[in-house]
């Protein structure tokens, strides 16, 4: 079996940390090797943080380099924009149509580049835009954005929806459960 | 049964299963993490220590007394730990000791990108490194058994990579290890020079006989492939080579030092060409060249930041990679910035206004150094920022120190920041030092320390009194205040930088991202009251974003800490009214 490289980009704050936590989990019940390098410390404070999720028979690097993503999981636009060299031609990009400025934009020092995903879109051919943020509101929380997300790219990877549904609810806290398996539902049949 | 698992967490686990029953540390990025999940371990009594030479002194004793002992740290927390380290290479063990130290090629979250494997060489400790999280768990015991049987502490040498990524792991049992009988034994652990000069005898010794373990020990393995390239390498280092080399010969060292010497001459007879490759220091590569062997490595390779599989294919074997798309601008960075709601963010507002020089610290609020706040002068090492601004007034004069504060977080004053303060007070400086008390350890992810008043299990314990500590060393001047009354913060330290004496404000608000910590709720802007003087981006708030036609309230982030509604001069910020988030737009 090839093995599959799943990268999630997004700001420090959004929960990418749990993300790779839920996709690591249910890498592991589908019975292969699974690597999943995170990042910790500074670039958590609100910076560009990058997860990288592998999955195949034998995985050795956990990093994932430019043009070998399967599936680019982004959590923001700009985000997006600045990891999608990492993307194969083919891969599955799912993007999140939220805007985060980064510092320099909010001091007026740089701009935020327009209409990102049309310029992705016209580069790959497999993109998909969600409204994560409105998603995650209806269900109960703006917070659950990362299980929306996850349930956008499970329809995508073929494992069975039960696996995934059980990966929350390993993962996130008892309380949270139902508000979480909500988001991923939204997601999941969008 | 096996499990996902962290590189952290797998070292943790085999802490557990080595039957070890003392573990200590000071936080520090990327090896937090250790200590928090061997924190989860009721059979195994943890703490977090004031710093890492404390830290490592109570692993020392816990040796010393019987048991099997651990101290974690960053690459960093070792230079704090030198002085033990090398003195404890001299009295050897009772229990297993042995030291896990993080390194961060890249500087991923650190001041500098040394090599811990060079500080073992010269306290001539032996070093394991593993290159996954499984291997995390079995080098861990075998450390512990080398430690007892060559009565030597060893180093076990991670990597971010290694320590942040998750593996699969096999999970075995806790082993029963009885406590060591102690019995006194001033020869070997009382290190005055009459005693030194015989362990030192026995260092060398043992040094050899470590040599020869090298060669034997199943940690070294070759796995022969094509003979045209072979390539040596460990850690993180052995898995991009393992992807960039396909199918050559490797020689994998799990023991780094000291290098199994047999082994490399046997690998390197057999291969054409031999690689080191090993990221930051050419310490394996130096040693082959010492051996007289011929390797390439440091030639093609870089010493500074991390490698990949694709740096070595480029680098080593020549192959470019293509751009995969046309899509091709800069692109705006996207620095790390202090949290909406943080305490700090006020006070490097204040002391930009007041064009202060500043020394800084290690934590979430040398982040103040970056724009708009820009408010930092200096960052050097845990505890620096008070001693710095001592040297500061020694070198230019008071009128210098009138203008000059330090600033430095809780935690890190508790770690190295009070000797500094003492320098000043003994030494006759009048310097002024903020510290910067948010009831935390901030940007390693929330750890408790001694002026939190709770252990790392979250039991009650006595709470360091910052204020009576620093009036205890003689600072008369001590003042606490709430850093998001910026009216007063700034009075506060016009008086304070002013008086010709030592003086300390505490500036006490716990960290936004505490869970105990409400705010007031999510504020908005009145476009009709605003007239974009954008004096509030002067904050560098993530949540205050100026659109190009108006200056919006992000209500994904905002947290209602007011500051805003402070430095407006229109009031222009008003609350919501508790219903749901709506964003006003012109």
């Amino acid at each position: 079996m090839r093995s599959t490289s799943i990268m999630i980009v997004g700001v420090g704050g959004q929960g990418t940390l749990l993300t790779s936590r839920i996709l690591g989990n249910v890498g592991i019940s589908t019975g292969t090797d699974v690597k999943v390098s995170e990042v910790h410390g500074m670039s958590q404070r609100g910076g560009s943080v990058v997860t990288y999720v592998k999955m195949g028979e034998k995985v050795h690097s956990p990093v994932i380099e430019k043009g070998e993503a399967d599936i680019l999981l982004c959590f923001e636009e700009l985000e997006a924009l600045r990891w999608i060299d990492y993307a194969k031609k083919d891969a599955s990009i799912i993007i999140n149509t939220q805007r985060i400025d980064p510092m320099p934009v909010i001091t007026g020092k740089a701009k935020y580049p327009e209409n990102i995903i049309e310029r992705i879109k016209a580069e790959y051919k497999n993109v998909v835009a969600v409204p994560a943020l409105e998603l995650a509101r209806a269900a109960g929380s703006i917070k659950a954005v990362n299980v929306v997300m996850i349930g956008v790219l499970a329809k995508k990877t073929g494992i069975p929806k039960e696996k995934w549904i059980d990966s929350i609810r390993k993962t996130v806290k008892p309380q949270f459960v139902d508000m979480n398996i909500e988001a991923f539902r939204s997601g999941y049949n969008l | 049964m096996k499990k996902l698992m962290l590189g952290n967490e797998a070292i943790a686990r085999g802490v557990y299963e080595a039957g070890a029953t003392v573990a200590t540390a000071y936080p520090g990025t990327p090896s937090t993490e250790i200590t928090e999940y061997i924190a989860k371990y009721d059979e195994i009594y943890s703490e977090w220590a004031p710093n890492e030479k404390v830290a490592l002194e109570v692993a020392i004793g816990a040796s010393v007394g019987g048991a099997r002992s651990t101290c974690a740290m960053k690459h960093v927390g070792l230079n704090v730990a030198a002085d033990p380290l090398f003195t404890a290479a001299y009295t050897g063990v009772n229990g297993g000791l042995v030291i896990f130290v993080a390194d961060d090629p890249g500087m991923h979250s650190s001041q500098n990108e040394q090599d811990t494997r060079l500080i073992a060489r010269a306290a001539k400790v032996p070093v394991l490194e593993p290159s996954d999280s499984q291997e995390c768990k079995d080098f861990t015991k075998e450390a512990f058994r080398i430690s007892e049987e060559y009565d030597t502490p060893v180093i076990v040498r991670l990597t971010t990579r290694v320590a942040h990524s998750q593996g699969l792991v096999e999970l075995g049992e806790r082993d029963s290890i009885p406590l060591k009988p102690y019995v006194k034994d001033p020869g070997k652990y009382v290190m005055m020079p009459a005693m030194a000069r015989k362990r030192h005898v026995a260092v060398e010794e043992r040094l050899a006989r470590l040599s020869e373990f090298s060669d034997a020990t199943t940690l070294n393995r070759i796995e022969w492939g094509d003979k045209k390239i072979g390539v040596i390498s460990s850690g993180i280092a052995y898995q991009y080579a393992r992807e960039a080399f396909g199918n050559a010969s490797f020689l994998k060292l799990g023991m780094v030092y000291p290098l199994p010497e047999k082994l490399v001459r046997e690998f390197a007879a057999q291969v054409e060409t031999l690689y080191v490759i090993e990221e930051l220091e050419p310490f394996i590569e130096n040693n082959c060249l010492r051996m007289g062997i011929e390797v390439k490595g440091k030639a093609l390779l870089p010493v500074i930041g991390e490698y990949s599989a694709s740096l070595i294919r480029e680098r080593v074997l020549g192959q470019k990679q293509e751009k995969p798309n046309s899509i091709d601008e800069e692109i705006p960075v996207r620095p790390p910035v202090m949290c909406a709601g943080c305490p700090h963010r006020g006070i490097f507002y204040v002391l930009k206004k007041l064009k202060l020089t500043v020394t800084g610290d290690i934590g979430c609020y040398t982040l103040g150094a970056l724009s708009p706040l820009e408010s930092l002068d200096t960052c050097v090492c845990m505890g620096a920022s008070i001693g710095m601004a001592h040297g500061m007034e020694k070198a230019r004069g008071q009128d210098a120190a009138r203008k000059t504060v330090a600033v430095i977080g809780d935690s890190t004053f508790i770690h190295s920041g009070i000797t500094g303060l003492i320098d000043i007070v003994y030494n006759k400086g009048t310097s002024t030092v903020i510290i910067l008390d948010n009831s935390t350890t901030g940007m390693t992810g929330h750890q408790d320390n001694p002026a939190t008043g709770l252990t790392i299990k979250g039991e009650p314990t006595r709470q360091v009194d910052l204020v009576k500590l620093c009036q205890a060393v003689g600072v008369d001047r001590v003042r606490v205040c709430d850093p998001f009354d910026l009216a007063e913060a700034e009075r506060v330290i016009k008086e304070e930088t002013a008086a010709d004496e030592p003086s300390v404000i505490i500036f006490q608000r716990p960290c936004a991202l505490l869970k105990h910590v409400k705010l007031s709720g999510v504020l908005r802007i009145n476009t009709d009251k605003c007239t974009r003087c954008r004096i509030c981006m002067r904050l560098g708030c993530p949540a205050v974003v100026d659109r190009g036609t108006h200056i919006e309230v992000d209500p994904a982030l905002c947290v209602g800490c007011d500051l805003c509604t402070k430095v407006c001069r229109f009031n222009a910020f008003e609350r919501l009214g508790g219903g749901k988030c709506v964003v006003h737009r012109s």
